[in-house]
């Protein structure tokens, strides 16, 4: 961060938003109530917007504000809208998925920070400050989600670390490359509604199967001898 | 160009058509024509390739490389919707499956064969990723058609595993972007594949590394190498088995395309930088191969379920074809090719006639299939000849194809041969320690032989003995042409 100060005010603002994207990753993981963590993802989905735009008006490429918008309303509306949604019908929305060892996870949560920082260290000896952390902390974003998904029971808050995974590639594709080609982040759109739409149905196809929407329970497939 | 417009165009519509069709009996006929149709277009289009060179260039590409995959996957998905006829009515009579679920069954299966073919002729890496997630998404549901809390389990597995799996992909497929976004002006050029291997030797090869790896382990997930490979045995042994059927011949292959096609770039990219490992994605896949090749071998021997037997053939099969890919040359490069084809033939013949023999047994445990041959000699000389032909006997194509690969090993890697024979006999013998007692033992009392559709399997079969004994000229050019492409030189 030490080329920070020199860079241009809406640079900086980019870049502090980047991670204010990577502190809601943290935030998700800690969070162990349902509604709460459906909630922060929202937010998590305004930020992303909100960064999207400003790249948009500090690289004039407009296609980017259409894919700004796309993500407001998807990330930020329809999908936490949508997971509430079932949440209130399965009557699991006050419920509490609690953490393993929120310490520890959190203690992992920041070594992974560091980790991606390494990762992305050979991009940086070609690129401005700019790229390079946002690099980093878009893998970081990423692979926070993987981190939710391994440490989380409920099948609704895996989805959320699913969605917060993907919003960490859009970050990837927004703030690295100025976005995807057009025709691609259509495509990658209709895949995450797609997929949001199918989640939905799927907790009640756990839900009818095992009468409870802890994966853990889903456990009858293995290789070893039972 | 039109026949390309048409290869897509049928099964696009088709999952329309059939989403709205209400009748199951008409559903399981135009699924049929459907497929039928899209083969004859896929046919075409393969010979307008072969006869012209490549088609398209902008956001579609067919060269002599996916040509001959959109073929195979147009046969395959042909064969394996004269199969679902009989074997869906069997369990719709059962009482496994509801009208509507049937009418989701044939929906996705024609949207499943539309990802496939979209992967295969686009031009666009981003498209390329689009449509492998689409495949997921199509087959997710008809992982778990029946409800059972396995099936849920097994649907939400490969949904999960798949999901992140293929989400590194995209996070390569950026990575890719960036890369090339530095060389190529026109933005919307950047992620087309053509431009981009025009262009490999300008792409920055320490980001190309790290896009070659992310890539690797997002579309490997796919193909089912291990470690990443929990989701395949159960995603194919809780389906209904014509979904399987087109899992381990199509989507395995395609997703192994994929990483072919990124592996070109990134041997461009590496091969014109100073202070990298030319040969990173060769080797990198060779190890990734050689350890689900061995891996899945000995996971053959400890499995009671039909399916899952299969389909840990599966993974070793892809290991073994993604071993060769990464050794490279076209010696490799032509069995590998080879090998796709005889593989998906031979494994969707085998999933048909699995599907045929666990509705006779009316189970899918392995100890509880006994005496096929007896019941019904149809099914039980399918399962008995189609597992000798994937086991590599020959004169089956398999044979051909590994010993080129083995042929090719000795060259480059001469010590790599002995885990390669090891691998084959481990593999052997799981596979026949558990087939003999199903086709020869004691049938139980009261099994009974079912209507089943085993022209397909003679078909395959018979393409793979053909295959065997002498590829044809043309086909032998058609490979070689792709070798060329992919490896630079030829075999002929």
């Amino acid at each position: 961060m030490s080329g920070y100060l020199q860079l241009p005010l809406l640079e900086q603002a980019i870049l502090t938003l980047a991670a204010l994207v990577l502190v809601s990753s943290f935030a998700l993981l800690a969070q162990s109530r349902v509604v709460a963590t459906i909630h922060v993802f929202a937010w998590q989905g305004v930020l992303l917007a909100l960064t999207t735009a400003l790249v948009a008006s500090d690289s004039g490429l407009y296609h980017l504000y259409l894919s700004a918008a796309l993500t407001l309303v998807l990330k930020a509306l329809f999908i936490p809208w949508l997971l509430v949604r079932q949440a209130r019908r399965l009557g699991i929305l006050r419920d509490f998925d609690a953490v393993l060892r929120p310490g520890v996870t959190l203690l992992a949560a920041g070594a992974v920070v560091i980790f991606c920082y390494a990762v992305a260290q050979p991009v940086e000896r070609f690129s401005r400050t700019l790229t390079h952390d946002a690099i980093a902390l878009s893998l970081a974003v990423v692979m926070l989600g993987m981190l939710m998904l391994v440490t989380r029971r409920k099948a609704i808050t895996q989805v959320v670390g699913f969605m917060a995974l993907e919003n960490g590639l859009f970050f990837a594709a927004v703030t690295a490359t100025h976005g995807m080609p057009m025709v691609v982040e259509l495509g990658i759109a209709f895949d995450v509604l797609v997929a949001a739409i199918i989640f939905g149905i799927f907790f009640f196809h756990i839900r009818d199967s095992i009468d409870t929407l802890d994966v853990d329970q889903l456990n009858r497939l293995s290789e070893s001898d039972r | 160009m039109s026949a390309l417009v048409w290869t897509l165009l049928i099964p696009a519509v088709g999952a329309v058509l059939l989403a709205l069709l209400p009748s199951q009996r008409l559903g399981a006929l135009v699924n049929v024509v459907l497929s039928a149709a899209g083969l004859a277009a896929a046919l075409y289009l393969a010979w307008t390739v072969l006869d012209g060179g490549e088609v398209g260039g902008g956001q579609f590409y067919v060269d002599a490389f996916n040509v001959y995959l959109i073929a195979l996957t147009a046969l395959v998905g042909l064969s394996t919707a004269l199969f679902s006829r009989p074997y869906m009515t069997h369990e719709a009579a059962i009482g496994r499956i509801t009208p509507l679920r049937m009418r989701l069954y044939h929906a996705s299966f024609q949207g499943f064969l539309f990802t496939m073919l979209l992967a295969l002729s686009t031009n666009n890496l981003g498209v390329l990723w689009v449509a492998l997630e689409g495949a997921t998404l199509a087959t997710v549901l008809l992982v778990s058609l029946y409800r059972t809390p396995e099936s849920v389990e097994a649907a939400w597995k490969y949904f999960i595993l798949c999901g992140v799996g293929i989400a590194q992909a995209l996070f390569g497929t950026v990575l890719l972007y960036f890369a090339a976004a530095r060389v190529i002006g026109q933005p919307e050029q950047a992620l087309l594949w053509s431009v981009l291997h025009a262009h490999a030797g300008q792409l920055e090869p320490a980001v190309m590394a790290i896009a070659f790896v992310f890539l690797l382990v997002g579309y490997g997930t796919k193909v089912g190498l291990v470690p990443l490979h929990n989701w395949l045995p159960d995603a194919h042994s809780e389906g209904p088995t014509p979904m399987s059927a087109v899992l381990s011949g199509l989507l395995l292959n395609v997703a192994l395309y994929a990483v072919v096609r990124v592996k070109m770039l990134t041997d461009g990219a590496l091969a014109a930088g100073v202070g990298h490992t030319p040969q990173l994605a060769g080797h990198l896949m060779m190890g990734f191969g050689l350890l689900s090749f061995i891996v899945a071998g000995l996971f053959l021997h400890r499995q009671r379920d039909i399916k899952r037997l299969f389909s840990y053939s599966s993974i070793e099969h892809m290991g073994l074809m993604t071993f060769a890919f990464g050794v490279g040359g076209p010696l490799a490069t032509f069995g590998a090719l080879l090998h796709m084809t005889v593989h998906s033939l031979t494994k969707s013949a085998l999933f048909i006639t699995v599907g045929h023999a666990s509705q006779v047994a009316g189970t899918q445990a392995i100890d509880r299939i006994r005496g096929l041959i007896r019941t019904q000699p149809t099914v039980g000389w399918g399962l008995l000849v189609g597992s000798v032909a994937i086991a590599g006997f020959p004169p089956f194509g398999v044979f051909t194809s590994e010993f080129l690969l083995l042929t090719a090993t000795m060259q480059s890697w001469p010590w790599l041969t002995v885990p390669l024979l090891l691998g084959l006999a481990i593999a052997f013998a799981g596979l026949f320690r558990h087939l003999q007692p199903m086709v020869f033992g004691e049938p139980p009392p009261g099994q009974l032989p079912i209507a089943t559709s085993l022209a397909p399997v003679a078909v395959h079969l018979g393409l793979v003995l053909w295959l065997g004994l002498a590829i044809p000229g043309f086909l032998a050019r058609w490979f070689d042409q792709a070798t060329r492409l992919i490896t630079g030189s030829g075999l002929l």
